[in-house]
């Protein structure tokens, strides 16, 4: 595979389009950074992204939820369009919206260093969906038990290891309940003996049918997980396909000569 | 050898205890004041509006670069004649003094506001907090921790500063020794009991400061 262009139906999942991205654009100044993503994201499916470092993974996975504005293009999450502030207009829904129900996991963690591991995670279903302190707690410590983590509840960030920071991150985006979670290289920052309680968390909401977007450079994970694969190089999808297509047996010369560097 | 004696001092402990109070009581309400005029200065120079970032900073460059004895006595003796109102010396002393300290604190807010990571914007934005939200309940509680110790730095040389509202007549503690030493000719001991009366003041402040500096450096 090594157009760019249409979205492969038969290699995704049959669910409706939560994210659509069609000619995503986005420069910094004069450097242009995406030349035009098209990319339709389906409910139920894991997009693991790969690519050469500076190929705009990032820039594209964080336009999917607005971290970054694009600077062209259209993003619209389940047919409706995006509105170009923080509230919604009308049909077109807002920055504060899209963020609740697509939620992101960040590379450095980003964790909140003031508060303990529990107010991390009921951070976001209190201050911004509203709910009572003791129902976001008990939200809270049923997925810090899934990232196995309940009994860290009560320490700071600063008290755990890296392999933990990233689990609590994973269950703080998750207590928002989001109906897509972006992932940009969450193990990349990690001790190498620490990626695979990472991998294994999010491997496991892969089993749950999590709809997810995983940039990430773990090929033999992504070929696992993944029910599709993205190769970026120079700010377009170079090459799009299944796991086995893509990573697997790459046809694309470019990708081969990108995994080559992988299979050490 | 000069005898000293305290006894003829000391029975002016009234206008001592006084002068404290006005001292106390003008270095708080300056602080307070100054506060809120920091953080709206602090709030207008983040702001993406040019027009508030240019108010901001002209103000703050004014008062941060003309010593605050010339600015008590332009706003009681100039600036009434400028706009043509009235102004006690208590009025102009508070604006004053609020009016300095307020420019410098601006700039210790602003500073532990853009101390903090940009990750925790993105984390805070990304679970679709707003931007005033995340500022209140993320970045503001960590940027206070970092600007505590500068901001008691300010607000000890503050305490002191009060003392030259004496220039345009209010009964402080600086004021007071002055007249002290009017009634009684004992400059040594008017002045030397003032300046322990200062020192007592401000030593448990300076020692929190640096309590609190050790122990974040800890912490951090
Ligand atoms: N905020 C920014 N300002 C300017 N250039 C940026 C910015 N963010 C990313 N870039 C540039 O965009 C290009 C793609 O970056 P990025 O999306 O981070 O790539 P990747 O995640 O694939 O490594 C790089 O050349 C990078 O220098
Ligand atoms: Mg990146």
């Amino acid at each position: 595979m090594t157009t760019s262009k249409p979205v492969r139906q038969e290699a995704a999942p049959a669910g409706e389009v939560v994210l659509e991205v069609r000619g995503l654009l986005k420069s910094y100044g004069r450097h242009e950074v995406l030349k035009g993503v098209d990319l339709a994201l389906h409910r139920g499916e894991v997009l693991a992204v790969i690519g050469p470092s500076g190929s705009g993974k990032s820039t594209m996975i964080r336009c999917l939820n607005m971290m970054e504005v694009p600077t062209g293009g259209t993003l619209s999450f389940l047919g409706r369009p995006i509105a170009p502030s923080f509230k919604g207009k009308g049909e077109a829904i807002g920055f504060g919206e899209l963020r609740r129900r697509v939620g992101m996991v960040f590379q450095h963690f980003n964790l909140f260093p003031h508060k303990t591991v529990l107010q991390n995670v009921t951070e976001g279903p209190i201050a911004v969906l509203g709910l009572p302190r003791q129902e976001a707690e008990a939200i809270a410590m049923d997925l810090l038990g899934r990232v196995s983590l309940a009994d860290k509840c009560n320490a700071y960030p600063n008290h755990l290891s890296g392999g933990q920071k990233q689990r609590v991150a994973i269950a703080r985006a998750l207590a928002m309940k989001p109906e897509v979670l972006l992932l940009d290289e969450v193990t990349s920052a990690l001790d190498p003996e620490l990626v695979g309680e990472v991998l294994k968390v999010i491997g496991s909401l892969a089993a749950d049918g999590m709809t997810m977007v995983i940039v990430t450079h773990e090929m033999a994970f992504a070929a696992d997980v993944a029910s599709r694969v993205l190769f970026m190089d120079g700010g377009v999808v170079a090459a799009e396909g299944s796991a086995e297509e893509i990573i697997r047996a790459p046809a694309n010369e470019r990708l081969q000569s990108f995994l080559a560097r992988f299979h050490a | 050898m000069y005898h000293w004696d305290f006894q003829v001092v000391w029975q002016s402990w009234d206008l001592f205890l006084w002068g404290a109070w006005i001292t106390l009581a003008y270095t708080f309400a300056s602080i307070l004041l100054g506060i809120v005029i920091g953080l709206a200065t602090c709030f207008a120079r983040l702001s993406n509006s040019t027009l508030l970032n240019g108010i901001a900073r002209i103000y703050q460059e004014v008062f941060r670069c003309t010593p605050l004895l010339v600015q008590l006595l332009w706003f009681y003796y100039a600036f009434p004649l400028l706009v043509g109102v009235e102004m006690n010396n208590s009025t102009a002393a508070i604006l004053t003094l609020s009016l300095y300290v307020g420019a410098f604190y601006a700039e210790i807010f602003r500073g532990g506001i853009l101390s903090i990571e940009r990750g925790q914007h993105e984390a805070a934005a990304a679970l679709g907090m707003s931007s005033a939200k995340a500022m209140w309940r993320i970045i503001m509680p960590q940027a206070v921790k970092r600007m505590l110790p500068a901001f008691i730095n300010q607000s000890v040389t503050q305490f002191k500063n009060t003392s030259l509202i004496s220039v345009i007549s209010v009964a402080e503690l600086a004021y007071m020794a002055a007249v002290v030493n009017g009634q009684t000719y004992r400059p040594l001991e008017s002045y030397t009991l003032v300046a322990v009366i200062y020192f007592l003041l401000l030593f448990p402040l300076t020692q929190a400061a640096d309590y609190i500096e050790r122990r974040m450096r800890v912490s951090d």
